[in-house]
């Protein structure tokens, strides 16, 4: 099994996926003779030419609009935005047209469409380069939402999205592109979508989280197996909707569960989890359940000081596991 | 280089030095930046405005204060011309607490209220209505300001450009919309993502003035910004001003350009630079002296050093400041 990036464990699987199905097509800035600005469409216009890899203008209501257009027309697009930071004027697309467009329709109309965009921080890109802006979107029947941690899983879960019958967003970590690598299969495979997954057990504390933090939390994990704490890690891997029942089982599992998040703490999708176990595990829990996020404030600033104390890190991750250890 | 009477007319000695001054402070800087971010002392990665400074320097001599403009992620050039602050600009791109931002904008979100600097701005698109909302309060307070919107050919196919301009052209607001045309949205040409000759072509839709100017002739610039300032100050509506020119660099630093071809490039770093063909001009009509423009240099090389300590010495934020300023603070 071939060791790759994240970035080129996406690349793969859209190259795999436009191979596979003709009706597959991306488009957004710069995604074609450039290769995107993360180069995470690399290739792909020389092999698949123009008519299926479409640089755009930079109009991301548009690209998504026209995307979601083309999707109920039959075909399977991928649209990039060149960060999740600006997808907001393309919000109205998303969540009043293709969010909505198979319900309204009587299910007459479908959008198979794929939204994929980098978000997070850690990479100094200040206030418009490192959001994270999933909570903005969990709370929208008819869109999924996917965030995958490792590379296995990014190529595994964005096949299954090209291939999902409705709108996925799917979020990608732009640190973890080139940070974060691991063996992927170069065999055809998907995951599916609405799963969670375990990527480590323990016995102590239970930690919730995605993205890249599953990676600070393993980390911080394997330091504290040192100290005799044993920690269970659940990636929720899909973020809206929540696999509720690996949830409640992860919860239910130590009793005590740490819930992680870089995006702002008030309203992101963690609080939601937060609200699954305390309907459903109320007397399986040992502590209350605790919450690591960034703080409530606008977004990620530029001075170094102030992006590494937003950021989540292993230490922090560490230092909260090991007082809910004690609690 | 063809420039009316007229312009010489109006055209102080101290306007053009002033001018020559801005310019030479743009081109400075961003050379610096350039070469501090390759030495890797920037924290953050920025967009450099070098090669478009007639632009800038052209429509912000005509402005005050009092009037405001907006910017975009290019929008070093803006701040400068606008009169923001240098050794706080310089602060800010390096991160520092004395930064015009205290460190939490960077490069791409400068904003100085004293100055009327509305801001740089992260996302494309996003200042054409922050500008048409600075010149509805104008109109309807009766002040004579006027806002400028800058923008890129990038921007002009965004959704904002025609939401704003349509509204400031109904409300007849005093707004010039000044399209930097530099040939290149992100890596896509002008001519590839835009379905119009020229983005002034698009003035028509709207029922407002639309004019088209090389924008490396500071002068031609400054005549078509003195008749769009001069029209919205009277209460006679926008304009779009739209200014052919070119980034020398790239998108961004350290964007490799395998898009641009190279003879462009020289031609226009060698052969079209705005500040040798405005220093031309200037010595050819008496309007400074060789003596005088080499005293502006020596001068701005001087700030842009200080800038530059100033940056490098000036300390780190602290942490906690993170959370200040979210909301309003009564204390």
């Amino acid at each position: 099994m071939a060791v790759m990036s994240y970035i080129d464990a996406i690349n793969l699987a859209l190259h795999e996926e436009m191979e596979r199905d003709e009706n597959v097509f991306v488009l957004g800035e710069d995604v074609g003779v450039r290769g995107g600005v993360f180069l995470a469409t690399k290739g792909l216009f020389d092999k698949f030419g123009e008519n299926r890899v479409i640089d755009t203008p930079l109009a991301e209501s548009a690209i998504v609009g026209v995307g979601i257009g083309a999707a109920m027309y039959g075909t399977r697009p991928v649209a990039e935005i060149q960060f999740v930071d600006f997808i907001l004027p393309a919000v109205n697309q998303i969540v009043s047209e293709a969010a909505k467009t198979r319900y309204r329709s009587n299910n007459d109309w479908s959008v198979p469409m794929t939204i994929r965009a980098p978000y997070g921080g850690g990479v100094h890109g200040a206030l418009y380069h490192s959001q994270s802006l999933e909570g903005l979107f969990s709370g929208t029947p008819g869109l999924k939402i996917v965030m995958p941690s490792t590379p296995y899983d990014a190529k595994g879960l964005l096949k299954a999205a090209i291939r999902d019958n409705d709108p996925v967003l799917f979020l990608e970590h732009k640190r973890a592109y080139r940070l974060i690598k691991g063996e992927v299969p170069e065999e055809d495979y998907t995951i599916p979508i609405d799963k969670a997954e375990v990527k480590r057990q323990g016995e102590d504390v239970t930690v919730i989280t995605y993205g890249l933090a599953v990676h600070f939390a393993l980390e911080a994990a394997n330091n504290l197996e040192k100290e005799g704490i044993s920690t269970h890690i659940l990636d929720l891997r899909t973020v809206y909707p929540l696999d509720q029942q690996a949830i409640i089982d992860a919860a239910s599992k130590t009793g005590k569960v740490l819930l992680v998040t870089e995006d702002n703490k008030e309203g992101s999708v963690i609080g939601e989890v937060a609200a699954i176990i305390g309907e459903h595990c109320l007397f399986e829990l040992d502590a209350p359940i605790a919450r690591l996020a960034g703080p409530d404030v606008p977004s990620m600033p530029y001075a170094p000081p102030m992006e590494k104390f937003f950021m989540i890190n292993p230490d922090k991750i560490e230092k909260a596991i090991r007082e809910l250890a004690e609690y | 280089m063809g420039t009316s009477k007229s312009i010489l007319a109006s055209l102080t000695s101290e306007k053009a030095k002033w001018m020559y001054r801005k310019m030479v402070e743009i081109r400075e800087f961003e050379e610096m930046v350039h070469d501090i971010f390759a030495k890797g002392e920037l924290p953050g990665f920025v967009h450099l405005y070098a090669g478009e400074e007639a632009v800038a320097v052209g429509v912000c001599a005509h402005l005050t204060d009092q009037d405001s403009i907006t910017s975009t992620h290019r929008g070093h050039g803006h701040c400068i011309a606008k009169g923001c602050d240098l050794d706080g600009m310089m602060a800010e791109i390096y991160g520092k607490s004395t930064g015009l931002c205290k460190g939490k904008g960077g490069s791409m979100h400068i904003a100085d209220i004293e100055k009327g600097m509305l801001g740089a701005n992260g996302i494309v698109g996003g200042g054409f209505p922050l500008a048409v909302g600075a010149g509805l309060t104008a109109k309807v307070k009766k002040t004579d300001h006027v806002a400028v919107c800058f923008f890129g050919d990038g921007a002009n196919n965004h959704g904002t450009f025609h939401e704003g301009i349509n509204m400031a052209a109904i409300w007849n607001l005093p707004v010039i919309f000044v399209a930097e045309n530099n040939g290149y949205g992100e890596a896509s040409t002008f001519e590839y993502a835009s379905s119009c000759t020229n983005i002034a072509d698009r003035a028509a839709g709207y029922n407002i003035p639309g004019e088209i100017v090389d924008g490396k002739d500071l002068l031609a610039v400054y005549e078509a910004a003195e008749r769009a300032v001069k029209r919205a100050r009277n209460g006679e509506g926008p304009t779009l001003i739209e200014c052919k020119t070119y980034r020398d660099y790239g998108h961004f630093e350290g964007d490799a350009q395998t898009y641009k071809n190279d003879k462009e490039k020289v031609e226009q770093r060698d052969h079209n630079d705005c500040i040798k063909r405005f220093k031309d001009y200037a010595l050819a009509n008496n309007l400074a002296t060789k003596e005088d423009l080499d005293a502006i240099e020596d001068s701005v090389k001087k700030a842009i050093e200080h800038s530059v300590k100033f940056g490098e010495e000036s300390p780190l934020p602290d942490a906690s400041e993170l959370t200040k300023d979210v909301y309003v603070s009564y204390e």
